[in-house]
């Protein structure tokens, strides 16, 4: 009655299905990364992202890949089946999920766009890093030493170990001995009767890969975190600054093999403390910015030497200093500052207080030093752009070269 | 493993299709595909089509259909057919031998859908497979021709399928030449023959606006914006005439979703019922069936809807209540319940099949309610009663079908004499989502290379949004 359908079987070989799809994910993949990287500032204000391990997977919300096409917003009223006993007034859903209208068409309802994707922390770095078009941190040409042993190859020799034989190359001074005795070796050696026309590589043949182990010279760095810890910094303060002092600290962690942390917690007088004390624990009293410097000069000096240690130092504080310590807060900075390869002052403001607290920042005005810098964050949008401006600095300086002569 | 074999489904696919041709069904030559989930996950990414251009969105869809079938949200269908001569179907290979019977007297009764609903009428099966596969070898002669490259023939795609949606929503309409339209517009402008114009003051003639441009208000913008502005080059055009041309040929499917599944679970149950399968099968089937055609409360199942529409006006045709006879059957002229349905399945699309055949019992039955959004929560605002059955139904034939998408028109290419874009949104009570707007329009911009204004109601009053070389504001109009 009828010519039957045809039926093409399963191609179980995956050579005959192609991954057609994979252009398309990698162009999407890229989308994704460009819309983090236009979010960095909201995504890194993240509580949740701040003081992670770099292997932890976190969440970041995506925006920007949204299809956009002109939809209904306001007053769009759906219609759906109930359950044979609906009333009027019942809540049915969350207005974020998608309309359950007959609309049957993909993406065009907003919301539904919008969706978390999962990104390690070191990715986030990485695409947090890759658009400050910052040249490497300057290193200091006295203070490197050797870090990194690679092997690298250097040539070839005739002798070496089994496994750095080069094959290739073996066979072809084979090939090369045979052609150059063309002729004779017949006459020398003819094969038996029955004999294959063997031509055995010879000792002479056999060519090593030349490998000499490398010394890298490669700096080590410390990050020198000093915050104050008297009673006015409250816990919002120390958010902002744990903020800060993660991404500084991220950010070193990308150009040094191997980063060391420091904390230093002062008040009135300053001692080095482990991570948790740091952010947690809350002291009382008043402030000597300058014994937290002068404590960092101090672990420096034993721990740290500048001849060794790429020094990064970072403080942050509520700028409500004794004034009777100006003078030695400013004399300190300026020590710190002179081993330092960056120090910065981060002025913590959260919104409203700017105006009527004392400052710090006048103080260091005049500080007069290319790798001092001070920033104020007022609330946590400003920690990327006050983190940019920061490092600004240290681009500024490599590009005025010379920097004062080592203390 | 499979409990079935390749010459199993040969066996059942004829059985199947002499049962379909005895019953009435009409289809076109159909051929099968036996793929695994992920040959399934990537056929659904791309509509189904074997060959098909690149876009990011692809990729973003195949992610996503990947992430919900990976975290069990959602499943994979048990099948995909395109409307295509011969027609293409997929058999997911992991289900069961009674799941691919079912599935493929399902698909049969799609097949038959498309070869003879005239909303198919202009796409063209025979040559979908060819003319997919051309759209993307050109698509990619763009990307790798060194003077345009992926960059950019990605920007005018983006623009395209932003507005891709925008068009005429009943092709089978012949569009009239700008010169026919002109002429159309004249002899509408003219007086009526009065056979008592003596007697009559003779009315004002008001000629029609001739030079305008559009002659009469456009619904297609890609192609109206391919055909006027001069400044596209000869790619861009066809890259607009590309996908201008898909979301033709996918409107007649996005239009008929409900008709479309319930006529073909008619038929997979008709045709399951008749086939006189073993009892194990027979039970299985009855499971799965009721699976497929179940309610959804708090959605829409097409499945549910359609089907039971269909059983509906066959009922009323056959075996009538007084009340409905007195009130007339469907078809009249049609000899049988079963021939009635196959008309509607030739006549209708979801909005007049609805109109049609979606009566207050029906309504009361399948429980359909109409809901708002009040402050995040979705608020059920009316339900089927007998006050407000009607208000319910004309919301439903509002948002089902092309109903989601804003019907956009432009009036003016010229406007102000400054090849300004003037649109206008036909506003239907339901007001546009502003930010969506802001981007599209932005995208209209990109390719119009000039000012473009909508206007439109916002919260109740007329607003024109604009988009400029200055970015977009509104203003009231």
């Amino acid at each position: 009655m009828s010519t039957g359908a045809i039926f093409r079987p399963f191609r179980h070989s995956e050579a005959e299905r192609s991954d057609r799809s994979a252009g398309d994910r990698l162009r999407h993949r890229q989308k994704i990364r460009e819309s983090i990287r236009d979010n960095i500032a909201d995504i890194i204000a993240e509580e949740s992202i701040i003081g992670k391990r770099g292997d932890r997977v976190v969440k970041v919300p995506i925006r920007g890949v949204r299809e956009y096409r002109f939809i209904y917003g306001q007053n769009a009223p759906g219609v759906a089946q109930g359950d044979g006993n609906v009333q009027e007034g019942q809540v049915v859903g969350q207005g974020s999920q998608q309309q359950k209208g007959a609309g049957d068409q993909a993406g065009d309802q907003p919301g539904q766009d919008v969706y978390e994707t999962d990104v390690t922390l070191e990715e986030l770095v990485e695409i947090m890093f890759e658009d400050l078009e910052l040249p490497d941190l300057e290193r200091r040409a006295l203070k490197q030493i050797p870090a990194e042993r690679a092997s690298k190859r250097r040539g070839y020799r005739p002798v070496g170990i089994r496994v750095r034989l080069d094959k290739r190359r073996t066979a072809r001074e084979r090939l090369r001995r045979k052609f150059a005795t063309r002729g004779h070796t017949a006459a020398i050696e003819a094969p038996a009767e029955g004999e294959e026309d063997r031509y055995p590589f010879h000792p002479d043949d056999l060519t090593y890969r030349h490998v000499v182990t490398d010394f890298k010279n490669e700096s080590n760095a410390v990050v020198i975190c000093i915050m104050d810890t008297s009673g006015s910094m409250d816990t919002m303060k120390k958010y902002l600054a744990r903020s800060y002092f993660f991404l500084l600290y991220q950010f070193i962690a990308t150009k040094y093999r191997s980063v060391e942390l420091v904390f230093i917690a002062h008040h009135t007088d300053a001692r080095e403390v482990t991570e948790e004390e740091f952010f947690h624990k809350a002291e009382s009293g008043g402030t000597f910015i300058s014994s937290g410097y002068q404590k960092a000069l101090e672990i420096i000096d034993e721990r740290y030497h500048p001849s060794l240690w790429n020094v990064y130092a970072f403080h942050c504080s509520d700028g409500d200093n004794f004034d009777s310590d100006n003078p030695a807060a400013l004399r300190t900075a300026k020590q710190l500052a002179d081993v330092a390869n960056l120090f910065g002052y981060g002025e913590i403001k959260p919104l409203g207080s700017r105006y009527y607290e004392s400052s710090m920042l006048n103080l260091f005005r005049r500080l007069d030093a290319e790798n001092f810098q001070t920033v104020v964050i007022e609330k946590k949008e400003d920690i990327w752009p006050a983190f940019r401006a920061f490092l600004a600095k240290d681009r500024a300086g490599v590009a005025t070269a010379e920097r004062p002569a080592e203390a | 493993m499979p409990d079935y074999t390749l010459a199993d489904l040969e066996d059942w696919g004829k059985r199947i299709l002499d049962k379909a041709l005895e019953l009435g069904l009409d289809p076109y030559p159909q051929e099968f595909e036996i793929c695994d989930h992920n040959d399934m996950l990537g056929y659904m990414a791309y509509a189904g089509m074997p060959s098909h251009y690149p876009h990011w969105s692809y990729g973003k869809g195949f992610e996503k259909l990947k992430t919900l079938y990976d975290h069990g949200v959602s499943g994979l269908p048990y099948e995909m057919v395109i409307n295509s001569s011969p027609a293409l179907a997929y058999l997911m290979r992991d289900n069961t031998l009674c799941l691919q019977i079912l599935t493929i007297a399902h698909v049969y009764g799609h097949n038959d859908f498309f070869k003879n609903n005239f909303n198919f009428k202009t796409t063209r099966a025979e040559s979908t497979i060819a003319t997919f596969k051309a759209h993307a070898q050109r698509v990619r002669s763009y990307v790798e021709d060194p003077s345009i490259g992926a960059e950019r023939v990605e920007f005018v795609l983006d623009a395209a399928h932003a507005l891709s949606m925008q068009m005429r929503r009943n092709r089978a309409l012949r569009h009239l030449s700008d010169a026919d339209e002109r002429q159309r517009l004249w002899a509408e402008a003219q007086p009526r023959p009065d056979p008592f114009h003596k007697i009559h003051r003779s009315p004002d003639f008001s000629p029609p606006d001739l030079q305008r441009v559009p002659a009469s208000p456009e619904e297609d913008l890609l192609i109206f914006v391919r055909d006027h502005n001069p400044y596209l080059a000869e790619w861009e055009r066809d890259v607009l005439t590309i996908v201008h041309e898909e979301a033709c040929y996918f409107l007649p499917q996005i239009e008929t979703k409900i008709m479309n599944e319930g006529w073909a679970s008619y038929w997979h149950r008709e045709i399951l019922n008749s086939l006189e399968l073993p009892p194990e099968l027979h039970l299985e089937f009855l499971v799965r069936h009721n699976q497929v055609v179940r309610p959804h409360p708090g959605g829409l199942n097409p499945y549910h809807i359609g089907l039971r529409l269909f059983d509906e006006i066959q009922r009323r045709h056959d075996d009538p209540t007084p009340e409905e006879r007195e009130a007339g059957i469907p078809f009249p002229s049609a000899a049988s319940g079963r021939e009635a349905i196959f008309a509607v399945r030739e006549v209708d699309r979801d909005v007049s099949f609805l109109r049609r055949f979606l009566t207050e019992p029906i309504m009361r039955e399948l429980d359909l309610f109409e809901y708002e959004k009040k402050e995040e929560e979705l608020v059920v605002s009316k339900v089927s009663s007998r006050e407000q059955w009607r208000e319910v139904k004309e919301t439903l034939l509002r948002v089902v079908g092309m109903g989601g998408t804003p019907i956009i028109r432009i009036t003016d290419a010229d406007f102000g004499g400054r090849r300004t874009l003037y649109l206008v949104h036909e506003h239907d009570g339901r007001d546009l989502q502003l930010e969506y707007a802001e981007r599209t329009l932005s995208h209209l911009h990109r390719l119009w290379g000039r000012e473009v204004l909508l206007e439109s109601l916002l919260g109740g009053k007329k607003q024109l949004m604009v988009f400029g070389e200055n970015g977009f504001s509104t203003r009231p109009a």
